[in-house]
């Protein structure tokens, strides 16, 4: 519930049940295709090795802060293009069904579970991870919460846990423990560090601090 | 005087790792010319594989390889198997199907995409024979391995004679560990030779093991990272065969391999605390001394290996009754192996025994604290030995305090607040405090700073800051200039982390280490506080096991757990609103880690008592709930306050430090806490886990008591 992924933004699907070799006549991608000899064409529709040679997509991003310009097939998540490809894996993959939040990353400020969305989905946005948040040296207030409250024992979903906490105090629901456990319930914690995490994120909201 | 490090609330060590994403899981490492795994899994429950045909899979981009039983490696340690010996799934050595979901074949290739979607295209032929998944229907294959002989202690079901007895049925459905980070294995074969593993593991050296006898090579040919885990509960306490699988691959390929699970795919290879029907029966005096008590348990396996637990276990010594008998089976299924799930089968045990004695109460119209003050084991009746220590009573005392027992109403329904109705419940835990054989290896470098290795791993309980604040406190270095590392095979032997030891255990090997380098400093002429002065490094090894007291005494944790709740009279639904854990656990190393420790193991009882189970449907075999949005975990919002208490008194016997265990305690006994209080809240007495709202209604819908006071909301 507190999880919203940005729908409007979504490419709209024209068909149902778009095959994978229909993908390859569509794509806008396949540029380079109207270069291509119409017999290589033919085979790429009938031999999948071929096929794959064709199916990136250009992406323009910024994570973190930096742009990057990438080249990436368009079943890619945006999680496994942060873990897989960009190397940046504090992001964790818990589920991969947008049901445990150990994956949440902000998307123009706004936190999504990045699972759920393929990467091309994004193109032009500003992605922060777990990575992007602190101030060089100095961690973000909600990271020097968590470690004072212990507001985790394995570790495994606290980078989402501090994405989906920053944004809980933004959008302001962070204003009692009982408004916290409700819009921190996406970000499954099996540790059960459940009680520590919401010390952690009172303590940064009743600090004052801007997150 | 310096300030003792132990007993303070240090941060983690590794905290800011921790949150700033820099911590490095299994997943999280990349090698070089690195290739992924996909499974494909048997859709079928029982039978053989008659084709498998990898064709298209080959065909698609990035695809190295197909592997199967039809291709794979020979494991050498296969061969030592004996003819029908039930010891373990041997991985693609033939074409049997065991379970639903049993890895058929791994796919490779070159991104994680194009392995997921070749393995769609692998086409599998199967021989379907007939299976077996639930343990009702097949109750006539119990049977007894010599791991779990019947007990007996006087005469033999003596409940029966008794005035006042209680004979019920509790069950317990199948969870599933599930931690957060999902299984899986990064193999690589630097040679043919020699391996080395990115593991998700509560043991680098068990890992090795296996490895060492699986693929018959020398230890040091055999290297296991494993610095950080992303959760274990038990889960990662043994290699499963779908890590042999993609070492197999691997080994073909001579390519690093990973190979991450999904979720579904957490329910059926890594292991799950087996379902279970429990009969237990208590017999007592008008007065309430317990006169008898028998426990029979039956629990599921594989048809591959029996496993067994202790679910039976604190019947035998928790309360001291002169009769006591217990008989524990197991019945072959159509299911993958189980494994320990914390709390393993004490907790199990644990809600059969301490629903019981509340029913048991109730009859006799007693308050069930006095009842269990009453029949307080003072010596362990089991063993017929001293405990190394016990303050059970002094946690009762302090949890009821703390909780306002005072007051409960023992008639069930008096109580309301806000339209629900209100109920306290309590129950104890009890596990082994164990200590097992380790080694650590302590450093003076020439800057003062220490720094201590132990092949140890750390699931989550903050090892190496325990570690490193007992070290702080031999030493009288500070906290800050000692290092605790872990999760490296090549480093000294240490045991799992399992069954609540690993303070106990390598917290005693790095006090005698510790204590051999001071000892040794002081002959070189180097001494504190800041032990400068040394040219070279210093390097001492020191192993340490359990001396002879542990045949002297008995030694347990204990904890007690209170709950109040409050249920909805219209539909059932319990919310737990507060809770009180107290632990007789020895000295607390770090309270702040101990707490965390303790309500995470209250989360996990909240899940074991209110929401977990894992449901098969029998007709194939298979799970209908296998993912995180249906089988319910409880979440934040799902979990109450929870106050933690310490006893803190030290164990003179376990070990220099004075700790026990802590990790199963937290969670045993605590679903039987959320049963009794929802019986005193309701009058109705739930023996079923999970305790759903139907369960709490009368199973068609109705309410099975009368509102009688106006609800006031």
């Amino acid at each position: 519930m507190p999880q919203e992924n940005d729908q409007q933004n979504y490419p709209q699907k024209k068909e149902k049940h778009e095959a994978r070799r229909d993908f390859l006549k569509q794509s806008s991608a396949m540029m380079a295709l109207a270069l291509t000899p119409p017999l290589v064409m033919k085979a790429a529709q009938h031999d999948e090795a071929i096929a794959g040679i064709f199916e990136k997509m250009p992406l323009s991003l910024e994570i973190n802060g930096k742009k990057v310009q990438l080249s990436v097939e368009p079943r890619v998540t945006l999680l496994d293009l942060l873990r897989e490809q960009l190397q940046l894996t504090g992001t964790k993959k818990g589920c991969d069904h947008g049901q445990c939040g150990a994956c949440t990353v902000h998307v123009n400020g706004q936190r999504i579970n990045s699972c759920l969305t393929l990467a091309v989905m994004q193109e032009g946005k500003k992605i922060t991870t777990i990575e992007g948040i602190a101030n060089g040296d100095q961690l973000h207030p909600v990271q020097e919460a968590f470690i004072k409250h212990d507001g985790f024992q394995c570790g495994y979903c606290t980078p989402g846990q501090i994405m989906s906490a920053v944004a809980c105090i933004r959008e302001g629901h962070a204003g009692s423990p009982t408004e916290i456990r409700e819009f921190m319930s996406g970000n499954i914690c099996r540790c059960g560090a459940y009680d520590n995490i919401v010390n952690a994120i009172m303590d940064v909201k009743q600090g004052g601090t801007a997150v | 005087m310096k300030k003792q490090q132990t007993g303070q609330s240090m941060d983690r060590v590794d905290g800011r790792l921790k949150v700033t994403g820099g911590a490095k899981y299994f997943a999280d490492h990349h090698l070089p010319d690195m290739l992924y795994a996909a499974l494909v899994c048997s859709p079928i429950t029982s039978g053989t594989i008659s084709s498998i045909n990898a064709t298209k899979a080959l065909k698609a981009p990035g695809v190295q390889d197909v592997v199967s039983h039809l291709n794979a490696p020979p494991v050498p340690g296969y061969k030592n198997a004996e003819a029908g010996a039930k010891d373990g799934l041997k991985i693609f050595k033939d074409n049997r199907i065991y379970s639903n979901g049993q890895p058929v074949a791994v796919v490779v290739a070159n991104t994680l995409e194009r392995a997921v979607y070749a393995a769609s295209l692998v086409e599998v032929q199967y021989n379907q024979e007939t299976h077996h998944t639930d343990m009702n229907a097949s109750m006539n294959k119990a049977f007894q391995n010599n791991r779990m002989k019947d007990y007996l202690r006087g005469e033999a079901d003596a409940w029966k004679k008794a005035p006042v007895t209680v004979d019920a049925t509790y069950t317990i459905p199948l969870e599933v560990h599930n931690p957060m980070e999902l299984g899986g294995i990064i193999a690589h074969w630097d040679t043919p030779d020699t391996l080395v593993l990115y593991a998700k593991t509560q043991g680098v050296k068990n890992v090795q093991d296996t490895m060492k006898k699986l693929f018959q090579l020398p230890e040091q040919n055999i290297t296991v990272h494993s610095e950080f885990v992303g959760g274990g509960f038990g889960m990662a306490l043994r290699v499963w065969p779908m890590e042999v699988a993609t070492i197999l691959a691997a080994k073909k390929i001579r390519k690093p391999v990973k190979l991450m699970l999904t979720r579904e795919q957490m329910f059926t290879l890594v292991g799950y605390r087996p379902n279970a029907t429990q009969q237990l029966s208590l017999g007592a005096t008008a007065d309430g001394k317990l006169t008898g008590i028998t426990h029979e348990a039956v629990a599921i396996t594989s048809p591959y290996e029996d496993f067994t637990e202790g679910i039976v276990a604190m019947s035998k010594f928790m309360y001291a009754c002169t009769n006591v008998n217990t008989r524990y089976q197991l019945v072959p299924l159509n299911m993958s192996t189980p494994v320990w799930m914390r709390g393993p089968g004490e907790a199990t045990g644990a809600f059969a025994l301490e629903s019981a004695i509340d029913e048991l109460a109730d009859k006799l119209h007693m308050d069930p604290l006095q009842l269990r003050v009453l029949n307080h084991a003072d010596t362990d009746p089991e063993r017929n030995l001293p405990f190394s220590s016990k303050y059970l009573k002094e946690a009762y005392l302090l949890g009821a305090e703390k909780i306002g027992w005072a007051n409960r109403n023992a008639v069930p329904r008096s109580l309301q607040e806000n339209g629900m109705l209100v109920g306290y419940g309590m129950s104890s835990g009890t596990f082994g405090a164990y200590r097992g054989k380790a080694t650590v290896s302590a450093t003076l470098k020439s800057d003062g700073s220490l720094v201590l290795q132990s092949a140890a791993s750390d699931i989550g309980p903050g090892t190496a800051t325990a570690m490193v604040q007992i070290a702080a406190d031999v030493t009288g270095i500070q906290a800050s200039k000692i290092k605790f590392m872990l999760g490296e095979s090549r480093y000294p032997f240490a045991p799992q982390q399992g069954g609540s030891s690993t303070v106990s255990t390598v917290g005693s090997a790095v006090t005698d280490a510790c204590q051999a380098l001071l000892q040794k400093l002081a002959s070189l002429g180097i001494s504190g506080p800041d032990f400068k002065g040394a040219e070279q490094e210093v390097t001492v090894t020191a192993t340490s096991q359990a001396g002879k007291e542990r045949d002297q005494y008995s030694m347990y944790s204990f904890s007690v757990h209170f709950t109040k709740v409050h249920v909805h009279p219209a539909t059932g639904v319990v919310r737990i609103q507060h809770i009180v854990s107290v632990a007789d656990a020895g000295t607390i190393v770090n309270t702040k880690t101990a707490r965390s420790q303790m309500i995470g193991g209250v989360v996990g009882g909240i899940g074991m008592a209110l929401t977990e189970e894992a449901i098969l449907d029998h007709r194939f075999g298979r799970f209908v709930n296998n993912n995180y949005a249906d089988y319910h975990v409880p979440v934040n919002a799902d979990t109450p306050p929870t106050d933690v208490y310490f006893i803190n008194k030290k164990d003179p016997y376990i070990n220099p430090m004075g700790a026990k265990g802590m990790g199963e305690i937290a969670l045993i006994g605590f679903a039987a806490a959320v049963s009794n209080a929802v019986y005193n809240a309701t009058g109705k007495r739930v023996r079923d886990l999970p305790i759903t709202p139907d369960k709490v209604l009368d199973n068609k819908g109705n309410q099975p008591w009368k509102v009688e006071n106006k609800m006031t909301t």
